[in-house]
């Protein structure tokens, strides 16, 4: 059954009432609605119903160790950029039970966990965020193992992407080649434009069952002033990035630096809270707890989010192997930027901001970067 | 074939590269010797007017601890240097040398070695240079023992 | 980075690598006052043990945790599997307190292996210390099985007491043997001791090997393979042909959950088996 309706490579319009009928269609498909929504005073993701549950007329202020949330005046739907959340919390769930086991006669029984092939559809995905997501399935997907709740739910996942039409305060994934526009990874991918009286959505379609969708939903096609402008606001948001990472030879200068005097510095104001490691949207380590009931007979195990902040994370031999502040932040900022390079081939990082506007001290990943390779002094090989 | 004397002290590692205008004269000092088994080859106290290079066996440098006795605290075998308290004054051994198990060793005559080492200059670098070597080899083996790396980490 | 020494996948664990083998104690030896060797058998009688020496498997004690122990035993053995292990933590107090009969739960083999089949022809000299003896017992039985494919074959093995050396009949047996060098040292001797007394590294100074042409397995605390490395370094040994195991905490030894992550790689996968130019680096380095 070939779905009848646009060609994948041209570009539609919809309206919000039209995008909220897609919302719909999904939902009617048995899709699970996730999305940012305003919550506590943050944009976060969550279970969304229609459109009517987006953040709309919200933005947000970012800026190391800041976030608020402001009103604006035009109604947009996706007027923010990202907010404490990523949706690895999805995927790789903060909390989660691997398996149980019985015990009887000495003997015991492990019973795998049943889960539900729940299929995700991820509402206004931003484009640092679809290569995170590439990142991840990197790790989960890609490696020695397979991790089998990841591959679960994201063999299903419909991706409804939004290409950024302004950057964050803290955004640099110009720096890492990342955004403002979703290039790959989507079913369909939304250009907000709200000019003189209209309000709509340039829409790209990424995949034959994004096509599919759509063709099921009134839409107009998008006309080549209407794709230029989209364009324009995309261009426009990738100038205004509020970081800048240099990259270039970016592991090799880490590597080189192991001891730059830069790291105390850092450790003076680092509080291992592990912020910067909860927000990220690539950050994947995680603790294994095998727990048991009072009787003693039944056993589970569990999986739960860690953090390489964490007192015991390298924990062996009666004492910590990365015990104090200095080696603990160059240990996570080290593996993001360089050895993340070596172990899957990408940078770790995308330039989302996040660790920079969630870290309670302002501690910014692209300004310690930055110092080092200032103020680096090495000895020439030949020397 | 019966290695000679000079061969012997020519070949050892702790006289590579020595002068051979020396060589001789070390030679002159050195004499071949044999221990039996549990045999003291010297004691906690004696002048120390003597080292060894051990050719064959295992000697224990021991301690005598009140309540413990005779404590080995580290053991000298072949191709080994045993005793350097001849080199700093009040030239006594601080511990005691006994024989696990039949032993032969070079003995030099120390106490000739160091009148000459007071007149020349040269051949005293030589052979404290040698016995520094030893001495800072035997110190690190000696921290990493007092880190107790198998020890309990509770 | 390029990995020398492969990984594949080990049976049973591509559905979900986070469910353990079930697996039944065939019997419990200890060896000193502090550490203990347990004998395991597959509780599915049909599955076949496989492993490289140098791999280890998460051992799961029923409630209580999952722990990462390098395996013991020969590989030729393909109906037993041996661990050895002190009992220092949560999980291995609770195992050393298990009797033959009970239950445990198994994953892998993981990680890497001892380089045995790349490098006939050459002198080998095992470098071990402590509990470090244990996943390099693998490559004695390993390599005394194909005996001839080997030149010389020294082993040095530092211990903190008398009480405390491992395996001590395997010892004996190969020291009697005329083409195995075993020496055996103590850093503190009990009254009654007639062998060395003094830390391994002196050891490596003076043992029978030809650097140019022999590959070192070093396995035991991390300042004693430094301080061995420097020596073997010193006596001319290419830091290609040094081979070191390492260790770092694990959770779920799969590469997911970060945990055992040094440098630029993880222990997991990358090792615990690493040749040391690779990790040379970082190896040494405080707190990496």
């Amino acid at each position: 059954m070939t779905p009848k309706g646009p060609r994948l490579s041209s570009p539609l319009l919809v309206s919000p009432e039209q995008l909220d009928q897609l919302l719909q269609l999904l939902i009617k498909r048995d899709y699970e609605l996730l999305g940012p929504t305003v919550r506590e005073g943050a944009v976060v993701y969550d279970h969304v119903t229609s459109t009517k549950d987006l953040p709309a007329g919200w933005t947000d202020e970012q800026s190391g160790g800041k976030y608020r949330l402001k009103r604006r005046e035009d109604g947009a739907l996706f007027g923010f950029v990202v907010g404490p959340q990523s949706w690895k919390k999805f995927l790789f769930p903060p909390v989660a039970r691997l398996w149980q086991a019985h015990r009887s006669n000495g003997l015991f029984q492990i019973v795998p966990e049943v889960r539900k092939p729940t299929k995700f559809a991820f509402i206004g995905v931003r484009a640092c965020e679809l290569h995170a997501l590439a990142i991840q399935d990197k790790v989960f997907l890609q490696g020695l193992f397979v991790d089998p709740e990841y591959k679960l739910h994201r063999e299903n996942v419909f991706i409804v992407a939004v290409d950024c039409v302004q950057a964050g305060g803290t955004c640099f994934c110009t720096s890492m080649n990342t955004g403002p526009k979703a290039t790959a990874g989507f079913d369909l991918a939304l250009a907000e434009i709200i000019q003189e009286g209209r309000h709509q959505f340039v829409v790209r379609v990424g995949t034959k069952a994004g096509a599919d969708l759509i063709s099921q939903v009134p839409h107009d096609e998008a006309t080549p002033a209407d794709l230029e402008f989209s364009e324009k606001l995309v261009a426009e948001a990738a100038k205004q990035m509020g970081r800048t990472l240099d990259v270039n030879g970016i592991k090799e200068m880490l590597y080189r630096n192991t001891e730059h005097a830069r790291w105390d510095h850092v450790a003076d104001r680092c509080l291992s809270c592990s912020n910067c490691t909860m927000v990220c949207p690539t950050c994947f380590c995680s603790n294994v707890e095998d727990l048991t009931d009072l009787s003693g007979q039944q056993a589970e195990r569990w999986r739960k989010w860690d953090s390489c902040f964490t007192t015991d994370f390298s924990y062996i031999h009666g004492s910590s192997v990365r015990s104090t502040p200095r080696s603990k932040y160059r240990q996570w900022m080290m593996h993001k930027l360089a050895y993340w390079l070596d172990q899957f081939g990408t940078s770790g990082c995308v330039g989302c901001g996040r660790c920079i506007t969630w870290c309670p001290v302002g501690i910014d990943i692209t300004e310690e970067a930055r110092v080092i390779r200032e103020s680096e002094t090495f000895v020439s090989a030949a020397g | 074939m019966i290695q000679t004397l000079e061969s012997v002290i020519r070949e050892h590692p702790f006289f590579q590269d020595f002068p051979e205008d020396q060589l001789s004269f070390i030679t002159g000092c050195a004499k071949n010797v044999q221990f039996p088994e549990k045999h003291f080859i010297f004691l906690e106290g004696d002048p120390a007017n003597e080292f060894y290079f051990i050719r064959a066996g295992m000697v224990s440098i021991e301690l005598v601890i009140p309540h413990l006795g005779p404590t080995t605290v580290q053991t000298v075998g072949e191709g080994e240097i045993l005793g350097w308290s001849w080199v700093s004054p009040p030239y006594r051994w601080h511990f005691n040398a006994k024989t696990l198990k039949r032993t032969r060793a070079l003995v030099f005559d120390a106490k000739c070695l160091r009148a000459k080492c007071e007149e020349d200059h040269d051949l005293g670098f030589e052979m404290l240079k040698r016995f520094a070597n030893i001495i800072t080899a035997r110190l690190d083996a000696t921290r990493l023992q007092l880190l107790d790396i198998y020890g309990h980490d509770d | 980075m390029a990995t020398m020494i492969e990984n594949d996948v080990p049976q049973g664990l591509n559905l979900d690598p986070m469910i353990p083998q079930l697996y039944r104690i065939d019997r419990v030896r200890d060896e000193t006052d502090d550490t203990f060797t347990l004998s395991l058998v597959p509780e599915n009688g049909d599955a076949k043990i496989s492993f490289l020496p140098g791999q280890f498997n998460m051992l799961y004690v029923f409630g209580t945790g999952e722990v990462p122990i390098s395996i013991s035993g020969s590989p030729a053995v393909p109906s037993v599997l041996e661990h050895t292990t002190r009992s220092v933590g949560i999980v291995t107090k609770a195992m050393g307190l298990l009797k033959p009969g009970d239950h445990i739960g198994v994953r892998g083999p993981f990680g890497s292996h001892w380089p045995l089949n790349e490098e006939n022809g050459r002198d080998f000299v095992i470098i071990s210390g402590g509990i470090g003896l244990a996943p390099l017992r693998p490559v004695l039985y390993y390599l005394m099985a194909q005996r001839e494919k080997y030149r010389k074959i020294v082993l040095l093995y530092g211990a903190r007491t008398p009480e405390d050396i491992l395996f001590k009949k395997e010892l004996e047996r190969w020291r009697g043997k005329f083409d195995l060098e075993v020496q055996v040292t103590v850093d503190r001797a009990a009254s009654g001791w007639r062998g060395n007394v003094g830390v391994v590294t002196p050891l490596v100074a003076r043992a029978p090997f030809d650097p140019s042409n022999t590959v070192a397995l070093l396995c035991g605390p991390e300042v004693m393979m430094r301080f061995a490395i420097m020596e073997l370094q010193k006596r001319g040994v290419p830091q290609d042909r040094m081979y070191l195991s390492m260790e770092r905490n694990m959770k779920c030894a799969l590469g997911f959950c970060g945990h055992c992550q040094y440098g630029p790689g993880f222990v997991c996968k990358d090792g615990p088996v690493y040749r040391f130019d690779q990790i040379a680096s970082v190896f040494g380095k405080s707190e990496v």
